[in-house]
């Protein structure tokens, strides 16, 4: 009987090793894929445990973290959500985050491992660091005027600073409050389902995620690109441009919408906004100088985020010379976002230099300790010093005495180029208003703001004259507010 | 073949030429750190949650100390050869189990199950205390084999009368307590199965017809212990308790084997359980739908209908990894219904990691292991078969539902011993202990009489 009691207490040691090897293989081998299993809400819960870092503007959060007492703890708030939206994103415990949400959000959330206080310190003691804030490069005054100045319309605004590439507004109309995506109940269900299926797309950002024709403000690229070239060698001497112009190769014809085009000076050209002589120019610089130029400015760059993804602006390349001739004057493939053509007004502004754009202005601790700065930009020169001179003083003309009067600001120095762009199936749509300019106040060294604005639904006026009836003031609105400041 | 003899037992014993050391001592030293771990634990939970030792911490400690001090006294007093080990683990695993429910219970506020869990251990431990002090020689037993099967069979058949609970007709409920007879059914067929395997060994050895290669008994004899079985799991089916069926049978076929020594038996017994799964497997479609989940424990995820159970306990399991994520500090409670009773282990698993995970895992070990050599060091039959079955029962047990959740083996419901909650399961299992220390002590004293082991 002893024998078989040995066996009986064998088979029992089999069973518990069996136990034994069967628990290492679930708690070690394969641990790594039970916890990345998406129906696994570990990671939710010990993500929302803990207030979420803020998004500062101007020194103040204007984001928060409400305590539900649930099961994912906290909620994301937003104090003027609508308004900041096109900035922070949202941070959504049922659809994510995006934006700066999203690309902030291991320091927002204390998972990055830069914030732990020794290396796999929080792996070891299975802790989270308290999120980190994110202080924002966005002046709360201009977002503000930007914001009031298109309320009821649709459009965007960007606003830079052309010495940093700080990006001063950045604004869309229609928005939304996020606040209304960021629990997970049906409150939540319904506002997504509200929001994706609204046709005027509020969570669309307009002005870095949406591309427009760019069009007459796009004649700043074609002038800078035929002054560099030498196409034209001085601002007052005639071009040589018939009106109308037939589009090389072809027999269409391409008028004006104001007079006195007919062998205009560049700066007439610019001030009146013809389209027949910077068409012709655009063919006379030629493509591959066109490209340079318009490259050098930031189009057809696919990598631009500041620090999200920033839809590429685009200048095409493959293109006979009508089409050349169009895409000069900001039609045919020519697109461009509203941040995109602030960078165009800040090159002209900062003596030729374009700045890469950023946003995040430096990261923190929860306490306070910076954890990163935005550090030095690479700088990029897209015209000559000698010709961004005199593109100053032709975009200080429009605003003086041509179609961007509205946008003219009491003892600051101010340029600007309004634009008018057609779209749609034969040119039906309702045009986009466009204006692009920069500021410099009377007592700065240098311009201290650039601005775009696009405003989609300006009045159904097909003239040249709507972008700087609808726009140039928004765009003054926002150039004011960041002088005074 | 058997060693000991049929006949022994009371062979004359000579006066022990050297004094049996007794080991109180350290008994009583193993319990004190037994309870003190236990009062660590609760504190740990405590901190854990609020950043405060909890406020019943002195009472608890003070409850469960005086609890185990009681026990240890019965032993000290009527069983002073009893194997040190047995106790103590008992009071480790009982109070670690009122840690894992008390910390449960604070997810859930409302329905606090740790105060009703230490009444029944305070009931568990009086029992223990009881059966040490009342059950003097464990020979005693033999005597009432008829009395326990006619008990077992009732009270296995009783909850069939009463009202489903979660799908099981287990439980019985009489004022405001539910209570599993089953599970003391176990003890009372484990007395069963030892006295009668006892008293008929050469009969089943020997006697009856050679089949081809095999030695079949009488139906005489089998006749009865066969039908107990059938009537057991039979009954079991009925009421859908198929971990206790497969216990029992396990319990059969183990104490079958040591009694009789015949590996035909084993053959037997295996070829018996698979007929039995397969035919349970196909008629039941509870018992189908539980073999699918445990093949392909996140099909319900791919179908969109979220993680079941078993995937929970999985997650819970996983994120514990090595070290654990500390008592307090995980979220078995994911898995929702029974993470208190057939689920404990996930948060043990979760809080403690592998390494409490496998600490608990080897104080069963032991538990079993001093249970086996009590059997060993046994001289009559009956003792020695007692022993191995009150043994087995713990690593049938701990296996069938530890394989379970962890996804061994499909998942059967059944109480984690000391640890899940479940009044009936820890007085069982008290019961189980004490019968374990009076065999151990009983082993001693016979063995002081021949060679010593």
């Amino acid at each position: 009987m002893t024998r078989h009691i040995r066996h009986a207490a064998l088979f029992c040691a089999l069973l518990l090793v069996a136990l034994l090897v069967n628990a290492a293989r679930v708690q070690v081998l394969h641990a790594k894929a039970y916890e990345a299993n998406p129906a696994n809400r570990r990671d939710a819960i010990s993500r929302y445990q803990q207030p979420r870092g803020d998004i500062l503007v101007g020194g103040r959060p204007v984001t928060g973290s409400r305590d539900t007492g649930e099961h994912l703890r906290y909620e994301r708030t937003y104090r003027d959500g609508p308004l900041y939206a096109p900035v922070t994103g949202f941070a959504s415990q049922e659809y994510g985050t995006t934006l700066l949400e999203r690309t902030e959000d291991g320091l927002l959330s204390g998972a990055a491992p830069l914030l732990a206080p020794l290396p796999l310190w929080n792996e070891f003691t299975r802790s989270r660091n308290a999120g980190g804030h994110v202080v924002t490069t966005i002046d709360p005054a201009a977002q503000r005027a930007a914001y009031e100045g298109l309320r009821s319309r649709k459009g965007a605004v960007a606003a830079i600073e052309p010495s940093t590439g700080r990006v001063l507004a950045l604004v869309s109309v229609p928005s939304y409050d996020p606040a209304l995506l960021s629990g997970n109940g049906r409150t939540a269900r319904e506002a997504w389902a509200r929001l994706n299926a609204d046709p005027d797309r509020p969570m669309l950002n307009r002005a870095v995620q949406r591309t427009y024709p760019p069009g007459s403000t796009f004649k700043v690229v074609t002038a800078a690109a035929a002054l560099d070239a030498g196409v034209v060698k001085g601002l007052d001497k005639p071009t040589n441009s018939p009106d109308p112009y037939t589009l090389p190769g072809t027999t269409t014809r391409l008028t004006n919408g104001s007079k006195g085009c007919e062998d205009a000076t560049l700066r007439e050209a610019f001030v009146w906004s013809c389209n027949t002589v910077f068409a012709k120019l655009g063919v006379s610089t030629g493509v591959a100088r066109m490209e340079a130029t318009a490259e050098s400015f930031g189009f057809n760059d696919t990598g631009v985020r500041i620090p999200f993804r920033v839809a590429p602006s685009t200048f095409d390349t493959s293109v006979d010379r009508a089409q050349l001739a169009l895409s000069s004057i900001g039609q045919y493939n020519t697109r461009a976002t509203p941040l995109q053509m602030a960078m165009v007004a800040a090159a002209v502004a900062g003596g030729g230099q374009v700045r890469e754009p950023y946003l995040v202005e430096r990261t923190t601790r929860a306490g306070g300790g910076t954890v990163s700065t935005a550090g030095s930009r690479p700088v990029r020169r897209a015209m000559h010093p000698a010709t961004a001179m005199r593109m100053r003083e032709l975009m200080r003309g429009v605003v003086e005495d041509g179609t961007g009067k509205k946008a003219a600001i009491p003892g600051a120095v101010v340029g600007g180029k309004t634009g008018t762009a057609q779209h749609g199936l034969g040119n039906s749509g309702t045009p986009y208003a466009w204006f692009i300019s920069w500021a410099q106040g009377g007592e700065d060294m240098d311009a201290k703001v650039a601005v775009a604005v696009v405003v989609e639904d300006a009045a159904a006026n097909r003239r040249e004259i709507s972008g700087g009836g609808t726009a140039a003031p928004i765009a003054r609105a926002v150039m004011e507010a960041v002088l005074k400041s | 073949m058997s060693k000991a003899g049929t006949t022994l037992a009371t062979a004359d014993p000579p006066t022990p030429t050297v004094r049996l050391p007794r080991r109180r001592g350290v008994e009583l030293a193993l319990i004190v750190l037994a309870v003190l771990l236990s009062v660590y634990g609760y504190c740990a939970v405590g901190l854990a949650r609020n950043g405060t030792v909890p406020p019943g911490a002195a009472g608890y400690g003070a409850g469960l100390g005086v609890l185990a001090l009681v026990a240890h006294l019965a032993v000290r007093w009527r069983a002073p050869y009893a194997d040190p080990l047995p106790l103590p683990i008992g009071v480790l695993l009982n109070g670690l189990g009122l840690v894992l429910i008390y910390r449960l219970d604070l997810e859930a506020p409302g329905e606090p199950a740790a105060p009703t869990q230490l009444v029944w251990s305070a009931l568990g431990v009086a029992l223990f205390t009881a059966v040490v002090l009342v059950l003097r020689d464990h020979r005693v037993l033999q005597r009432y084999t008829y009395v326990c099967v006619v008990v077992a069979l009732v009270l296995l058949t009783v909850p069939i009368l009463f009202p489903a609970v979660n799908g099981a007709r287990i439980w019985i409920r009489v004022a405001g307590f539910s209570i599993q007879p089953g599970e003391f059914a176990k003890v009372l067929l484990a007395v069963f199965f030892a006295a009668y395997l006892a008293a008929n060994r050469g009969a089943l050895t020997y006697a009856g017809r050679r089949v081809w290669r095999l030695q079949l008994p009488t139906g005489r004899v089998l006749g009865p212990i066969v039908a107990v079985w059938l009537v057991s799991v039979g009954v079991l089916v009925l009421e859908r308790d198929l971990g206790t069926s497969l216990l029992f049978f396990g319990l059969f076929v183990v104490l079958l084997y040591v009694a009789t020594g015949r590996t035909g038996w084993i053959a037997v017994g295996l070829l018996l359980a698979s007929l039995g799964a397969v035919a349970v497997g196909r008629l039941e479609p509870h018992v189908h739908h539980r073999i699918e989940t445990w093949l392909h424990p996140f099909a319900s995820i791919e179908a969109g209908e979220g993680p079941n159970q078993l995937a929970q306990s999985l997650f819970a399991f996983a994120e514990g990894g090595t070290l654990g994520t500390g008592l307090g500090l995980g979220h078995s409670v994911l898995i929702g219904f029974a993470v208190k009773s057939d689920f404990i282990l996930a948060t043990a698993g979760e809080e403690l990691g592998l390494a409490g995970l496998s600490a608990i895992f080897l104080l069963y070990g032991l538990l079993v292991e001093r249970g086996y050599r009590a059997g060993l060091a046994l001289r009559d039959p009956f003792g020695r078969l007692l022993a191995v079955g009150l043994a087995s029962i713990v690593a049938l047990q701990v296996f069938v539902i530890a394989g379970g959740v962890t996804g061994l083996i499909p998942l059967t419901g059944m109480a984690m011993p000391f640890l899940a909650q479940g009044g009936s399961s820890v007085v069982t299992n008290w019961t189980i202990v004490a019968l374990l220390v009076r065999l151990s002590d009983s082993a001693r004293r016979q063995g002081a009489g021949g060679a010593a082991r």
